[in-house]
């Protein structure tokens, strides 16, 4: 057993103890912002954010360009450690345990927590490849073929690949590769999704096979996006954050009260398109 | 439409800024122009000159024989003891500079923050700046001694010192380009792979090495060639003897080594010694040639591997 191994096994273990040593104040709740701050140089990019973020739901992040709505997605898997200079307040919990801790290795943490980024990603390997990637570096690799495919067709991407796996993955289209990269993501078996605006680079109809994919992920994953676009937070999303400028989290609440009734005035202002 | 409405789109500047511009385009490819015709030049001369020299010398002696002793009375030209001290230069540099320049590399690209890198490859390109003499008297006065407490029967010259300053010489090189090709490789990649838990070495070995592969390979490929072409260092650290032997404590002589002797020596203009200055060159010519080309061929051939 290699090192990282130990660590993310611990890390997998503690983390179990701690979420029934001490449960949530929410026993839905899966991660937890306690006055989250973070911080570019001297730049206070979001701004003691404090939510509660439930289990096997689709959890939208919306709000105008540089409102630091990335950057708090950033924050949940530690990928903001990987920019030099930018700092973090707070605390973040995950399952209870908070990952900031000085013991927790973000390398065990992203392994619990997957991603899939604005720009299709893929690597420059085969399609095979690429969803075994996560699988073999986390030497869950037994019986890899059926996790490949069984990841594919989560991704609903199996239909159209399965006769050409060893294709690379950069020669498909942009919805395709898109579709890999989740398939990627969810193949090592995630408790958390973590979606950056995943349909900003797609066309409609990519766009909305997306969208429909989010919602079956949502059974058993807990998904996290971040969208300009509040038309698909309303469609996809059971939960919406609001940043606005200034990396501030205005509200938070079921999206269905968000898009009828917020009460925020800034908030009813950016939503009805008057702001931002 | 009557012609008194149609746009004016036939002059962009004025009559002297025309005239400037296809000045300088002249001068761009006068540049240009006399960068090839040198290389011409110096393909001419040489190809010429050995010519001549194969008029006396069978081409077939050249290179079957492996007894190379262009001074005797009796002389004899086979080019082997001089293809293969080049080669022990040639191969055992890289056994040094490959690894060491690569991992160099993934630390510089991967593993050392902004800070430390800014002050890490200046430092490693001044190596690349100090003149090869220099390494020369480096290998002599430091490199032999060492080797020498550990095999106290190694001569003053021997291949070993002259494998290990010219490895040294060109791990700069390796590194410094080898760098620049892993720089390229987009962050993305980085991103999505750390995204799904890699660790840095995952990334380094698994996704960046990957994607610069056709860049590193050329990174290699140049400093090998110029390792081949090395000169000076050699001469001063291996010494001038040419004979095929797989002790690197004995002394050798390269290609290069034997057109410095042989160039600085005082044998007359015209004689066979002379011209054998230009087959030898014209050799070295086509090895370092056929490096290139491999590089040009590699970088094409793996350039897409990402986009």
């Amino acid at each position: 057993m290699s090192l990282v191994d130990a660590v993310t096994d611990r890390f997998a273990t503690d983390l179990r103890a701690e979420s029934t040593r001490e449960p949530p104040a929410d026993p839905d709740t899966i991660i937890e912002a306690r006055d989250l701050s973070v911080y570019y140089g001297e730049t206070l990019a979001i701004d003691s954010v404090s939510m509660r973020i439930p289990e096997r739901q689709v959890t939208a992040i919306i709000g105008p360009s540089g409102c630091g709505k990335s950057t708090f997605l950033r924050s949940i898997n530690r990928m903001n450690d990987l920019v030099q200079g930018a700092r973090v307040e707070g605390e973040l919990h995950f399952k209870g345990k908070n990952v900031y801790d000085e013991d927790v290795d973000p390398v065990a943490l992203r392994r619990l927590i997957g991603m899939v980024f604005q720009r299709p990603n893929p690597f420059p390997k085969s399609i095979y490849d690429n969803v075994a990637y996560g699988l073999r570096i986390q030497d869950k690799d037994d019986n890899l073929d059926e996790r490949v495919e069984q990841a594919l067709r989560q991704a609903a991407l199996w239909d159209e690949v399965n006769d050409q796996l060893d294709k690379n993955g950069l020669d498909l289209s942009g919805g395709q590769q898109q579709r890999l990269c989740i398939a990627r993501a969810i193949a090592t078996d995630p408790e958390v999704i973590l979606m950056d605006e995943p349909a900003s680079a797609l066309d409609p109809v990519a766009t909305a096979q997306i969208e429909d994919l989010i919602d079956d992920l949502a059974r058993d994953y807990t998904v996290i996006i971040v969208t300009h676009n509040m038309q698909q937070a309303a469609r996809i999303s059971d939960k919406t954050a609001v940043f606005l400028t200034g990396g501030e989290l205005v509200e938070f609440g079921d999206t269905s009260q968000i898009f009828s009734d917020p009460e925020n005035e800034r908030v009813e202002a950016y939503i009805t398109g008057r702001f931002g | 439409m009557s012609t008194a409405d149609e746009v004016d789109l036939s002059h962009g500047g004025s009559r002297r800024e025309h005239r400037v511009d296809s000045l300088v385009r002249w001068v761009f490819f006068i540049c240009a122009l006399l960068t090839i015709l040198t290389t011409v030049g110096i393909i001419l001369v040489l190809v010429q000159g050995a010519v001549t020299f194969f008029l006396d010398v069978s081409i077939i002696e050249y290179f079957t024989s492996i007894d190379w002793a262009p001074l005797d009375a009796d002389p004899s030209f086979g080019i082997w003891p001089l293809i293969w001290g080049t080669l022990v230069i040639t191969v055992g540099s890289a056994l040094i500079a490959v690894p060491i320049g690569t991992l160099t590399a993934i630390y510089l690209s991967e593993y050392a923050s902004d800070q430390t890198r800014s002050v890490l490859k200046p430092l490693l390109e001044i190596l690349a700046g100090i003149p090869t003499i220099v390494y020369g008297f480096f290998a002599l006065s430091f490199i032999t001694p060492q080797i020498q407490r550990v095999f106290p029967d190694t001569g003053t010259f021997n291949a070993l010192a002259g494998a290990i300053v010219v490895g040294i010489m060109i791990i700069p090189m390796v590194s410094s380009l080898s760098e620049d090709a892993m720089h390229a490789v987009p962050d993305d990649l980085r991103q999505a792979a750390y995204g799904l838990g890699a660790t840095r070495f995952d990334v380094s070995t698994n996704v960046v090495v990957p994607a610069a592969l056709s860049g590193i390979v050329a990174a290699y490929i140049l400093a090998i060639s110029r390792a081949i072409g090395e000169t000076m260092a050699v001469t001063l650290a291996a010494g001038m003897r040419p004979q095929i032997t797989t002790n690197p404590l004995e002394p050798i002589q390269t290609m290069t080594a034997y057109m410095v002797q042989v160039g600085t020596g005082d044998l007359s203009v015209g004689s066979i010694g002379y011209q054998s200055l230009f087959a030898v060159g014209l050799t070295l010519f086509a090895m370092t040639l056929a490096m290139n080309l491999v590089s040009l061929w590699i970088k094409g051939r793996y350039r897409e591997v990402y986009r």
